[in-house]
């Protein structure tokens, strides 16, 4: 299975939601779908989308969270995954592309290659209730709508291979991306006294 | 030294003036008062790190949702979350206001702390983090509304070391 796939296949069901990506591949393999204003794309600080997808997840009961995440940024901290289930916000849902490779950064084995370390494991001793491993397409679909219709936090983990896309680049200054996708939060909310 | 009781009231009573309603936080010594008085308070939200670093995308998310956020943190605790800093707030104009507890320096009897007391200044000023010691209770609460208003206005990171002074009776 591609990441691409799965998340191609997700572009249609995360128009209303606030979509938190890390970088390289993940965002770029998103943003070539169609940017959205409902999109922010972290392309750096490795490990935080999760963190980013928390603190919004925490402050906006209304609003529906995903955090397209990887295996090399949720291993850069793995703290995230106890400080979600501690706080357990019921409007986020956490999707891990583990494809075992730092690929945007040229490749290397990560510590979850050929199962050596299993996330799915890590995060369910977290203490995160809902956590599916998804190895096909299929069975992807099948945990994102279990995930979307469950009202509680979710965690997925979904085996992909170690392939992105053959160029990298957006119209859309990393600056920009935070302006414009807090203006389309602030649109939504009514007006605080 | 103990932690003073009375100043750690002061400098949440700061906190909540500056119309703040949500926290992130590592819990530390001289932070361990003011933490208490926040986890009773029902109009905080105050979210507990398992590390400093996860508190800068914490802090984001909360900025994106458009909450009032201050960040506590141990200097130490500042050093850890460096790259967050720069590639996430410096890098998307994300403010952060950091209240962060200055160990290591003037008065410190413990060694460990001493090396990251040393540098905390450094950094800041490495990092283009414009930050303000806060020493006296009568003026803490002011000096947090005008390091959270800086740094809203500025888009960028804001410092206030919380000292010895302050925090210990």
């Amino acid at each position: 299975m591609k990441r691409a796939e799965c998340i191609a296949m997700l572009y249609p069901e995360i128009d209303d939601r606030l979509v938190v990506t890390i970088m390289g591949a993940c965002a770029q393999e998103l943003y070539d779908l169609g940017h959205r204003e409902n999109f922010f794309y972290l392309q750096h600080a490795m490990g935080l989308a999760s963190s980013i997808g928390l603190g919004l997840a925490m402050h906006l009961p209304a609003e529906r969270v995903v955090v397209l995440d990887g295996d090399g940024s949720v291993l850069m901290n793995l703290g995230t995954l106890a400080t979600m289930a501690r706080y357990r916000p019921k409007n986020l849902v956490h999707i891990i592309f583990d494809n075992g490779s730092l690929l945007s950064t040229g490749g290397f084995d990560s510590h979850t290659t050929s199962g050596i370390t299993d996330l799915a494991a890590i995060a369910k001793a977290a203490g995160l209730e809902h956590v599916s491993r998804a190895d096909t397409i299929m069975e992807f679909g099948e945990a994102v709508l279990a995930a979307f219709a469950r009202n509680d936090l979710s965690v997925i983990v979904a085996k992909v291979s170690a392939v992105g896309p053959n160029h990298y680049g957006m119209d859309l200054a990393l600056p920009e991306n935070a302006f414009r996708f807090r203006r389309w939060i602030s649109g939504r909310r009514p007006a605080k006294s | 030294m103990t932690v003073s009781y009375e100043n750690s009231k002061a400098v949440f009573q700061g906190i909540k003036a500056a119309g703040v309603t949500s926290l992130s936080a590592m819990p530390e010594t001289w932070l361990g008062l003011l933490l208490h008085q926040a986890e009773k308070d029902p109009d905080v939200t105050l979210i507990q790190v398992a590390k400093e670093e996860e508190a800068i995308g914490i802090a984001a998310g909360a900025y994106f949702a458009g909450e009032r956020h201050v960040l506590l943190m141990q200097n130490h605790g500042f050093l850890a979350a460096i790259n967050g800093i720069v590639s996430l707030a410096q890098l998307y104009s994300v403010p952060l206001c950091m209240l962060i507890a200055f160990r290591g320096h003037w008065g410190e009897p413990y060694p460990w702390h001493t090396r990251g007391g040393l540098v905390t200044e450094g950094v800041l000023r490495a990092l283009g983090i414009p930050f303000e010691y806060a020493r006296d209770p009568l003026t803490v609460g002011r000096q947090i509304h005008e390091a959270y208003t800086l740094s809203q206005s500025s888009l960028s990171p804001v410092a206030l070391l919380l000292t010895r002074d302050l925090m210990e009776d």
